[in-house]
């Protein structure tokens, strides 16, 4: 069966392929969107901390025998600590500046994290073996669905979600944004500011560092993951509109299924179709699409 | 500053660079000269005009890869194989301006590195860029057709020439009634608009100005090297360009200059030694630079030289 | 990574080496550069590994020959980058008085050394990279391509492969100067021996990530999926084939295989596949006895670029002991004019166009349960002679080829 002149088999295995990257794309872009929502920060840093969160994956397994899943709890809750320390040792001396300087020192700390794991692992990744519950693929007779890469869709969604409804719907949630409009005001009624912020860049980061673990399986562990990855998902957030959660999360999922489909039928264009259409997104709607201009 | 005293300085620089290739290898001083050239081009649009662009890498290696197939497939004399360069590149900034200065900041700066990013991968498609195996092999020719540049000495003179007269230029221009206005951008953009000026227009051109100096730079490195490859148009360059700025001083006139010589010395020598930690290194000295040394190494001194004069 | 310098110098023996050899040594001392990647997708393969061997050769030759003059070798790690190691190969050539550069893995590298070598007028040996255009439009006289390129493999594997019954191909293919090579390589044998290629599609080099891409291999229903590419880029699309239940409905043809690979993949997953290599450790008694000697000091078996570094690195300081000079063109005629015989090769001959002819062979990968030993492997199907390994010099499109 042929659609547009592509047997169905390879559009649904690009599709889902295209859901895989959107939901890698959403993960961190939403991790991006929180961070800048409430810090103000571009934080550069983040495709650092993915990999770092694929790297402390591998090496829990590698040399601790942690497996999967207890990595899957305990490696994003690691690399949260580190960025709470980096926010407070780093980040926190920044806020009263020009916002420019938060960005150059995430990308400084980006160049030393990637700098330190490619001097001492090289770059030419190494293997992480998908959990023995979801190796494996599905055949739905119109196309292979390998497990894992399900899975990594079904969980990304959940934790995307389940991050909005937190932010959105929640108490602590009302604390936080309420902390990003008007930070004098929310800690004059008591709510301790600096430490919401500094959990706030942590769970930001621990975010890229799940995606991370999620990542492990499926792309090689290698110290450039981050960077490869980073930039795109920059575009992303242009084009969603930063400090939207619910845009980033959209626009991700939406952008990783676009690429995926120029993949297809235009496969030069795949690599260049996000930045395209964050182009056209800037000469038509500036401040983003689900953006509100601050 | 006193005019006497970097007159002076200028002045014994000049010689010292005159002299440099009896006692340096010509190679590296031309590296150091060419993204010497390259970081004042940039620090125009950041420290005179307050705008952070993060994908200057883009007219480096726009520039690099036009001068490259022009010289070397098409055969042109050397001179218009650096106009063609830079040109290119002024054209691509003109494209890059119009479309980042619709937002500011950290909008400005993330978009100029999407959109060189986008034309790092059209580089990797496109078959006259030699995609990873970059273009190799680029003649230096004959400076108007008489001074044979495959001779190193001869090619450091004409480079040493370039990048003097570029940063005259851009002295120039930071001292006329348009870098004035520049200046005041960065100061009180929304006083300038106040006053009557089409504030996007200045922005505009100073974009253009500083993607051409740059595409300069990227056209005269192919000639040093001759090659031109992707490594030129990747972010790394956009965020090395950047500490230069940082580290020397931006806002000052000298200090990407000595910003550059800095940082292209020190991976020259480091690379080999600490391999991958070199990136460390660079990394480090942002954080240290963002954290304590904002004025840079040209600002300190400065500061500490108006401290002196002042007691 | 490390420019190590050592000095491997020798005592120079009493009475035997003249001063005369000395003084046509331009300052006294030979010095081997060794330019690889140290840290990515080819570290395996080249890497370390062609440093150790390239000190053997030093080290061994200085031995037995008790040369009148020093050896120095330097490495530098030119992470697959042209300009790297272009740069690199400039500095070594103008400040570092470095007489001949080897290995040079990536097909990239060779060439933009090769020109950087031809305009200071000294010698590259190519040890790493792959490409047929080393030896045909790209050729220079101060070039040779010592252990395999891209026709030998595609002679090889590809011809066996479509022998066996696969006819139909399509390829992945890294995107650069090799994949290129060793796709069109391979693309005409099959087409010769009666096959059909379907189409092919390219990966970024260094890909990490080939599920796109060998969806679409799935997709054209090919036999074959020819892997026309190298390192880590090649063990990745065989573990994601496997991921996505493309083998074994399909079957892969790694055209370019180093026994690192089968190391790191294991034998469950590369059994009776077919691959060409210009060397295998336990040929004979003569290789296995390097090559243990090789496994000391490096810890894993040697490839064949390894092998081609000791051979060739320890041909050119025989050349250069026996002009007495490190002249380019003088040892390069030298090296031409003499045969190569050794562990590596016998009565191997450098030709014109710079390529190093010797019999290479096609292996296929063992069962589990057939491997006996560690490293134990292959089997040795066909010993390829030399006359028809390699691209005959009727067809050359070099200029040095006198027609």
């Amino acid at each position: 069966m042929e659609i547009f002149g592509v047997p169905l088999p390879a559009l649904m295995g690009q599709l889902m392929l295209g859901l895989v990257s959107g939901s890698f794309y959403a993960i961190l872009s939403l991790g991006l969107a929180v961070i800048f929502g409430m810090l103000n920060i571009i934080n550069f840093a983040h495709g650092a901390l993915y990999m770092m969160g694929a790297f402390f994956a591998w090496m829990a397994l590698t040399y601790l025998g942690i497996g999967y899943w207890w990595s899957l709890v305990l490696v994003p809750a690691v690399v949260g600590v580190v960025g709470i320390v980096i926010e407070r040792t780093m980040l926190q001396w920044l806020y009263k500046l020009d916002h420019l300087y938060g960005l150059l020192l995430t990308f400084g700390l980006a160049l030393i994290i990637e700098g330190l794991f490619r001097s001492e692992y090289g770059v030419s990744g190494l293997p992480y073996t998908i959990p023995d519950e979801l190796t494996g693929a599905l055949d739905l007779g119109f196309m292979f669905l390998p497990k894992y890469r399900l899975w990594v869709i079904a969980i990304s969604l959940f934790v995307c979600f389940a991050t909005w409804f937190v932010i959105e719907k929640t108490q602590l949630g009302a604390y936080l944004r309420a902390a990003t409009e008007n930070p004098k005001l929310t800690q004059a009624f008591g709510i301790n500011v600096p430490l919401m912020v500094m959990l706030t860049y942590g769970f930001g980061v621990a975010l890229a560092g799940f995606a991370g673990v999620l990542a492990a399986p499926i792309f090689q562990v290698s110290p450039l993951m981050g960077s490869n990855l980073i930039i795109a998902v920059f575009a992303v957030v242009v084009i969603g509109g930063m400090g939207s959660i619910l845009g980033s999360i959209v626009t991700g999922l939406g952008l990783g299924i676009i690429e995926g489909l120029t993949k297809v039928f235009y496969a030069e264009a795949s690599s260049t179709v996000v930045f395209i259409i964050m182009a056209i997104v800037l000469l038509i709607r500036p401040a983003g699409l689900f953006g509100k201009e601050k | 500053m006193n005019g006497r005293l970097s007159l002076i300085g200028y002045a014994a620089l000049l010689a010292a660079l005159l002299a440099a290739p009896l006692f340096l290898y010509p190679v590296l001083v031309m590296k150091v000269l060419c993204f010497a050239l390259f970081a004042c081009a940039f620090n125009l649009l950041l420290g005179y005009t307050g705008l952070l662009s993060f994908g200057h890498a883009a007219f480096l290696g726009t520039a690099a890869y036009v001068t490259g197939h022009v010289l070397k497939e098409w055969g042109w004399p050397t001179e218009l194989g650096l106009l063609a360069g830079t040109l290119a590149a002024a054209a691509l900034g003109w494209l890059f301006g119009a479309l980042a200065i619709r937002r500011q900041g950290i909008y400005f700066a993330m978009v100029t590195l999407a959109l060189a990013q986008m034309v790092y991968f059209l580089f990797i498609q496109a078959p006259f860029t030699g995609g990873e195996d970059g273009l190799q092999g680029v003649p230096r020719g004959h400076l108007f057709g008489v001074v044979d540049l495959a001779d190193d000495i001869n090619l450091y003179y004409l480079v040493l020439a370039i990048c003097v007269g570029a940063f005259w230029l851009i002295h120039r221009t930071i001292n006329s009634p348009f870098g004035q206005i520049l200046k005041a951008i960065r100061e009180n953009e929304a006083r300038v608009v106040s006053l009557g000026y089409d504030v996007a227009k200045y922005k505009l051109l100073a974009f253009v100005l500083s993607a051409a100096l740059a595409g300069l730079a990227g056209a005269t490195k192919t000639l040093v090297f001759k090659f031109a490859t992707l490594t030129d148009a990747h972010w790394h360059a956009s965020g090395e360009v950047v500490l230069m700025t940082l580290l020397g001083g931006m806002g000052t006139i000298f200090g990407p200059v000595v910003g550059a010589s800095v940082i292209v010395t020190l991976q020259n020598e480091l690379a080999d030694k600490v391999g991958s930690l070199v990136t460390v290194i660079m990394g480090a000295i942002f954080v240290i630079c963002v954290l304590a040394f904002r004025r840079g190494i040209v600002g300190e001194a400065i500061a500490l030289y108006r401290r002196m004069v002042w007691r | 990574m490390k420019a190590k310098r050592i000095v491997l110098a020798v005592a120079a023996t009493l009475g035997l080496s003249t001063g005369l050899a000395q003084a046509q040594i331009s300052d006294s001392v030979v010095r081997v550069g060794v330019l690889t990647d140290m840290g990515g997708a080819y570290s395996d393969l080249s890497g370390a590994g062609s440093v150790i061997a390239a000190k053997m050769a030093v080290e061994d030759f200085q031995a037995r020959e008790k040369p009148g003059f020093a050896i120095e070798v330097v490495s530098a790690d030119h992470q697959n980058k042209g300009d790297i190691s272009s740069n690199k190969a400039r500095e070594w050539f103008d400040r570092d008085k470095v007489d001949v550069v080897t290995d040079l893995v990536t097909t990239s590298t060779a060439l933009a050394v090769m020109k950087v070598a031809k305009e200071k007028n000294r010698i590259a040996l190519v040890n790493g990279a792959a490409s047929t255009r080393i030896t045909n439009e790209d050729c220079n006289d101060v070039t040779v391509h010592w252990t395999y390129d891209t026709y030998a493999l595609a002679n090889g594997t590809a011809k066996a492969v479509v022998k066996q019954g696969g006819k139909s191909w399509y390829f992945l293919t890294a995107d650069y100067a090799f994949g290129h090579s060793l796709e069109k390589d391979a693309s005409d044998v099959v087409i010769a021996n009666g096959g059909k290629v379907l189409g092919a599609v390219r990966h970024p080099f260094p890909g990490t990530d080939f599920s796109s891409f060998l969806l679409k291999a799935q997709a054209s229903g090919a036999q074959v999926i020819g892997l026309a590419n190298a390192g880590t880029d090649t063990t990745n699309s065989i573990k994601q084939a496997a991921e996505f239940g493309i083998t074994p409905k399909q079957s892969l043809a790694g055209l370019l295989m180093f026994i690192t690979d089968i190391h790191s993949l294991g034998l469950k997953n590369t059994q009776t596949m077919y691959l060409t290599e210009g060397f295998y450790w336990d040929l004979n008694d003569e290789t296995r006895a390097w090559s243990k000697r090789f496994f000391e000091r490096a810890k894993k078996m040697p490839t064949m670029v390894q092998a081609g570094q000791y051979s060739s690195i320890a041909h050119y300081l025989k050349a250069v002991k026996a002009t007495g000079s490190d002249d380019t063109q003088k040892v390069m005629a030298w090296m031409k004019k003499t045969p190569v015989n050794d562990f590596f090769a016998k009565n191997g001959t450098i030709r014109d166009d710079g390529r190093m002819v010797h019999d290479t062979y096609l292996l296929q990968v063992k069962k589990p349960e057939e491997s006996k030993y560690p490293w134990d492997y292959y089997h040795v199907r066909q010993t390829i002679p030399a006359a028809e390994a390699f691209q005959p010099l009727a067809l050359s499109k070099c200029s040095l080829v006198k027609k």
